[in-house]
Order: C-alpha cells, then sequence, then structure tokens
C-alpha cells in the first residue's frame, strides 16, 4: 500500500527498514543480523529466496505434523459417520450386503481426509503467519510498497532489546543496505 | 518453490526476453489496470448473453421438470451426464499442472498454473449444475448431503453417486483454496499498485490479507503450498477415478470395466491440456505473454496431449480386446454396437479426434504451431465430449430386454443449455483473466536466474545487478 499523506506527526517509530539491492546482498545481511544477536526482525521478499531461511536462523514450519493430525480427525469422523447412520442409528438392507463393510467407505474416507487436511492447512498457514493482518506499521513507508514487486527488505523492531536508533540505522547501512527508513506509527 | 531450483544449465532459459523482476509485474499486471479492450468487451458479453441463456434453460426446466430433456427409457442417462463428466474431466488438467508437475519440479509450470487452475474452477462449476438440476426435485437436493431430516434417514454410503458428491466437492473446495493461497502474494502486488483510497486498493487489500512478503510468512506459505500439492494429487486421480465409478460399479455391459478408473484420468488430463490449449494460445497473443507463456510451454503441453490421446487410443482398443477376450455376448455385442451400431458416427468422430489427429503432434513442426495446436485442441475438446456421449449412451439404448430399446437424440433444450455452459465457463474466465493476475507472479520471479542468491556469485559478486547490466547469455549457460 503507498503511504498515506499524512499531515499530523507521527507518535512513534516501530523500528528501522532497510532496502537491500537483491537477493545476495539480502542474504548475507540477514546472516550479519541474526549474527549480530536481534531477536525481533524478519526480512521482506517479493518472492521466497533460496537460503534465505537458513541465514535467518528459521526453524522449519511444524505445519506438516498439524496438517497430519486434521487429516486423521477427518478420516476417524468420516469413519464414525458412515458407521453411525448406515448401521446403526438407521440401518437398510441393500440386496442383503453387510450393513458395514470397509471396501465402500474408502472413497468417502479419502475424500473427508483430504478436506480435514486442506481446511487445517489453510487455517493454520494463515494463524501461524498471523493472517489475516489490517494493519502493518510498515505500509506507512512509501518505498515498502514495492516489496511485493522487486525489492527487498530487512526490518528491525525497536523493541527488539540491541536496538538503538542510531547505531542499528549504521549497522544496516555497513551490512549493504541501499536505503534505511524509519517506519512511523500514526493515530 | 525456492527449493525447487532444478533448473540446469543445459535447459533453454524459462521467461523469454531475460526479464527484471519488475517487467514481470509490469508485463502481468497492467491488464489489471488499464480499460479493458473491445475484444475484451466482445467477448465478455457474448459470454455473458450465453449465460442468460443457461439461467432461462435451467428455469424452463425447473418449471416443467426433466421432460424437456430428450432422456428417455432406456436412456435415463444423456447430456447431463455427458456434460458433467466432459467438464470435470476439463478441470483436471488445471490441477495436474498445479499440483503433480510441482512435486515434479517442472518449473515450466508456473508459466501456466494460475490460468489452469482458474479453468479447474470454472470448468468444475459447470459441471456440477448439471447433476444438480437433472436430480429432478431441486428443492430436495440437500438430500444429497448428510444432514439430518424429519425422515431420520441418511445417504447410503454404498452408493458410487454418493462417492461422487463427496468426491467432486472436495475436489472444488480443494481447488479453490489452493488457487486462493496461490493468489494472495499477487492480489497484494495489485494492490500495493493501485491508487491509494481506490476502489481496486481496497478490495485488493480486503483479499491480500494483509500479505506483506516477510520471509517468515513465505516459510509457512511455501509449506502449506507443497501440502496442497501433496493433497491434490492423489485428489485429482481419485476424483475422476470415482466419477468413472458411477459407471463402473453398475452391472452394465460396457460400464463394468476395471480398465475405467485409468482411462477416465488419462482422458480427463487429455482433455484438460486440450482446453489449457484452447485457452492460452489467443490468451499470450492477447495479451503479450509471448516471453512468459513461450512456444516451450506450448510444446510442452503437446507432448502431454499426445502421451495422454495415445492412452486413451490404446484404452479403446483394450475394452474391444476384453470384450471379446471375455466371450461374453453381452459384453461383445456392447462394443460392436458402439463402433457399428446406430452410434456409429459418434463412436468414429471420437476415434478420430482423441486417437488420429493428435497423433500429429509427433512432428515438431505442428507441435509447436500455434495454429496447429489451437485447431487441434478443438478436435481434442470435441472428441471427448463424443467419448462420454459414446460411453454413456450406446450402453443404455441397447437394455437387456430388446423390448426396451430405444434411440436417443437431443432436444433443443440440451443443446441449449449445453452451449450456455461454454457460456457460463468463458463468463467467469473472461471476468478472471479481466481481474486477476493471469499469471503467478511471485512464482514465476522465483525462476529467474537472479532469483537465486547464488547468480550473483557468478557474477563477480558486485551485488548491484540491474536489469541493464544483465548478461545477455543466462549464467547458468556459461
Amino acid at each position: 500500500m503507498a503511504a498515506a499523506v499524512k499531515t499530523a506527526p507521527p507518535l512513534r517509530f516501530t523500528g528501522v527498514v532497510a532496502e537491500f539491492a537483491n537477493p545476495k546482498t539480502l542474504t548475507d545481511a540477514a546472516k550479519q543480523v541474526r549474527e549480530a544477536g536481534f531477536k525481533k526482525w524478519d526480512c521482506y521478499t517479493p518472492f521466497p529466496i533460496h537460503g534465505l531461511d537458513k541465514a535467518m536462523g528459521l526453524k522449519p514450519s511444524p505445519l506438516g505434523y498439524i496438517v497430519f493430525v486434521g487429516g486423521l480427525t477427518g478420516l476417524c469422523l468420516a469413519l464414525l459417520m458412515m458407521w453411525w447412520m448406515n448401521s446403526y442409528d438407521y440401518p437398510v438392507s441393500i440386496s442383503n450386503k453387510p450393513l458395514f463393510s470397509v471396501w465402500p467407505v474408502i472413497p468417502v474416507l479419502f475424500e473427508c481426509t483430504v478436506l480435514f487436511s486442506v481446511f487445517t492447512n489453510i487455517g493454520t498457514m494463515l494463524a501461524l503467519n498471523n493472517l489475516p493482518k489490517p494493519y502493518n506499521p510498515l505500509f506507512n513507508v512509501s518505498e515498502f510498497a514495492r516489496v511485493t514487486d522487486d525489492k527487498f527488505f530487512i526490518y528491525i523492531e525497536s523493541d527488539d532489546e540491541k536496538y538503538d536508533d542510531h547505531k542499528t540505522e549504521s549497522f544496516l547501512k555497513s551490512i549493504g543496505a541501499v536505503q534505511v527508513e524509519t517506519v512511523p506509527e500514526y493515530e | 518453490m525456492s527449493n525447487l531450483a532444478t533448473h540446469t544449465s543445459y535447459d533453454p532459459p524459462l521467461v523469454d526476453g531475460n526479464p527484471s523482476f519488475h517487467d514481470i509485474t509490469e508485463w502481468v499486471s497492467v491488464h489489471n489496470e488499464r480499460k479493458a479492450k473491445p475484444y475484451w468487451w466482445a467477448g465478455f458479453s457474448i459470454a455473458a448473453m450465453l449465460t442468460i441463456m443457461l439461467v432461462t434453460c435451467f428455469l424452463y426446466l425447473f418449471w416443467n421438470g426433466i421432460g424437456v430433456w430428450g432422456n428417455n427409457n432406456p436412456v435415463g442417462w444423456a447430456w447431463d451426464i455427458v456434460n458433467f463428466v466432459f467438464w470435470v474431466g476439463i478441470g483436471h488438467a488445471g490441477t495436474l499442472i498445479s499440483a503433480v508437475l510441482f512435486l515434479f519440479r517442472q518449473e515450466w509450470r508456473t508459466a501456466i498454473n494460475r490460468s489452469a487452475e482458474a479453468m479447474t474452477i470454472f470448468a468444475v462449476i459447470c459441471a456440477l449444475i448439471f447433476p444438480a438440476f437433472h436430480i429432478g426435485r431441486q428443492w430436495m437436493a440437500y438430500y444429497l448431503f448428510p444432514i439430518p431430516g424429519q425422515m431420520g434417514m441418511w445417504p447410503n454410503f454404498r452408493s458410487p453417486l454418493l462417492w461422487d458428491v463427496f468426491a467432486v466437492g472436495t475436489y472444488f473446495t480443494t481447488s479453490l483454496i489452493f488457487w486462493y493461497t496461490g493468489l494472495i502474494p499477487d492480489i497484494a502486488t495489485l494492490r500495493d499498485r493501485a491508487k491509494l483510497g481506490s476502489l481496486r486498493q481496497k478490495v485488493m487489500a480486503f483479499l491480500s490479507l494483509g500479505w506483506s512478503g516477510s520471509m517468515k510468512n513465505w516459510l509457512h506459505y511455501e509449506k502449506a503450498y507443497t501440502i496442497f500439492a501433496a493433497l491434490s494429487t492423489p485428489l485429482v486421480l481419485s476424483v475422476h477415478s470415482v466419477v468413472s465409478f458411477d459407471f463402473a460399479v453398475s452391472q452394465l455391459p460396457g460400464w463394468h470395466t476395471t480398465i475405467f478408473p485409468p482411462y477416465f484420468v488419462a482422458g480427463a488430463i487429455f482433455s484438460g491440456f486440450a482446453m489449457v490449449a484452447t485457452l492460452l494460445v489467443p490468451l499470450r497473443k492477447l495479451y503479450n505473454l509471448e516471453n512468459i507463456i513461450t512456444i516451450r510451454h506450448i510444446e510442452k503441453m503437446n507432448i502431454i496431449i499426445l502421451v495422454t490421446g495415445s492412452m486413451v487410443g490404446f484404452a479403446y482398443m483394450m475394452e474391444f480386446f476384453v470384450a471379446w477376450y471375455s466371450g461374453v455376448q453381452y459384453e461383445i455385442y456392447a462394443f460392436v454396437n458402439r463402433a457399428f451400431g446406430q452410434y456409429w458416427w459418434a463412436y468414429w468422430t471420437m476415434f478420430t479426434c482423441n486417437v488420429v489427429t493428435p497423433q500429429l503432434f509427433w512432428f515438431k513442426k505442428l507441435r509447436t504451431s500455434m495454429t496447429a495446436t489451437f485447431v487441434l485442441s478443438i478436435f481434442v475438446n470435441i472428441g471427448m465430449w463424443f467419448e462420454r456421449f459414446v460411453i454413456t449412451v450406446t450402453s443404455l439404448h441397447r437394455d437387456f430386454l430388446p423390448s426396451s430399446w430405444d434411440y436417443y437424440s437431443p432436444t433443443i433444450i440440451d443443446i441449449l443449455t449445453f452451449i450456455g455452459s461454454f457460456g457460463l465457463f468463458f463468463f467467469l474466465f473472461f471476468i478472471f483473466m479481466r481481474h486477476l493476475p493471469v499469471i503467478a507472479v511471485a512464482e514465476v520471479k522465483m525462476i529467474l536466474p537472479q532469483a537465486d542468491p547464488h547468480f550473483y556469485e557468478d557474477h563477480a559478486g558486485d551485488g548491484h545487478h540491474t536489469h541493464e547490466s544483465a548478461p545477455t547469455v543466462k549464467p547458468s549457460h556459461s
């Protein structure tokens, strides 16, 4: 979002955002920010960059395990549903076939497993990413609008213990930032 | 995605014209931002009128009942199920491109996956309306779902028709969510380019969920994307298998065969890729996307059409062999009747369009020609519709009792409804191509050589690579 034209002075600054020229300088800088001991910081890129997660020291996403549990829940619920409906609550004998058998329930078991996994997947992904996130102070920086186009950024929050206005700015410049901006927050 | 960089040095570049990241954004987004061209209005208006015709046909059917269709006894399933299977099948190419090719690390898929996935969703919508209206008492449609009712009865889970409800329902939901997940970063791109306070900016801000491109977000996002692909891959194979169970689980000669699931899946991919070609050959021209959807992409799709078309042809011949080998006279009759009975013309149309003409793609000249691709893809679309017609109608119109035999022909309502479903499909596609990025922008950027940090090491590590200084020969070639 292009920055709104604000006439009032900002309430406070939530941190500094530094622009980097390309994926390589960003990855190298991320390594140094991490080694400098910062905790509350993140990289912003138009597309995921190969190796940046390692440079930032991010742990692999736990999403797979959570989705597995979601899928298993779908499987069990579907099995319970089909057994309960067709052979317990209202049994109907059709051509004297057994009221419950594994083979005819397999397609629906599979579909329900997939359906529950899909909902778990999208729900957990959004929750882990704090999305939807209607407000983000970074959107107040006009240059930041190009993060979804072709620019690469590192943002260090002022809440970080190591944060210090001028030192952090000059540190970011020393590790190859093209441009450093403070991130304002308005009423 | 990022961990899938497998493009090797001997491959040609994935995107032509050596674009910068910004070029990709520009090439794709500009079509959503400028005023619609006359061709768009023309196409959109025709599609909208045909959609109105579709709605009218269904209202007419809703008022009068299924008798307005040509369905008779014994042909109780006719164009409605033919159209249903036809449209569901078309959807399969989109999922194959988005999921299966992703798992197989086919990076060229990024150029075509967005529009193919959109095609999937629109095709499944067109498919679902046919059984929804064929049930007869449409106001009782909730009987299809396990919802508690005053009679205390439940659906019969041993019925393949109910499996179909679950299979196609899950397929539609999954495709829609997968598609939307892929769209989030690209909608954010449109949001950031829109004028502040404009309607588009507000809508895109809402739809992008506040996406900021955070690497912490990308990490979970990529994982979710991979899981979607892993879930969709068995799903797409299962959906048309379950659709084929509608036929194969019955006792009817010509339907009751074990070859149906793989044969239906191959046919679905075949018809789907043909529809992707039908849509993308004009689209790449109209939207000047020849650098992203290159001739090499079209050629790869044509090879898939050739392979799956040959599989379908093999299945046709295998069916005849198995019918003869079974020694069952009803089974043999069903197939002889298909090829030489009253519907011989439908069978040979199908055979020509599905087995004979796609073989022309053995010639490199034809599979790299846009005109040939477009014309042959139309042939495949026609052939695959006739395949479903042949399977459905020829087995039914010769019942076990010769006294029940009858001939089926469609009514004008059948024909108008089917044409109207194309209207709905293109109506939705025209809206999509106007308002959403037709190319997965973030994914295409990711497969550019300069997206890989190692790219800059080969260039004296100047770290200030710009478009102007980009080498004309890609680094992977040096």
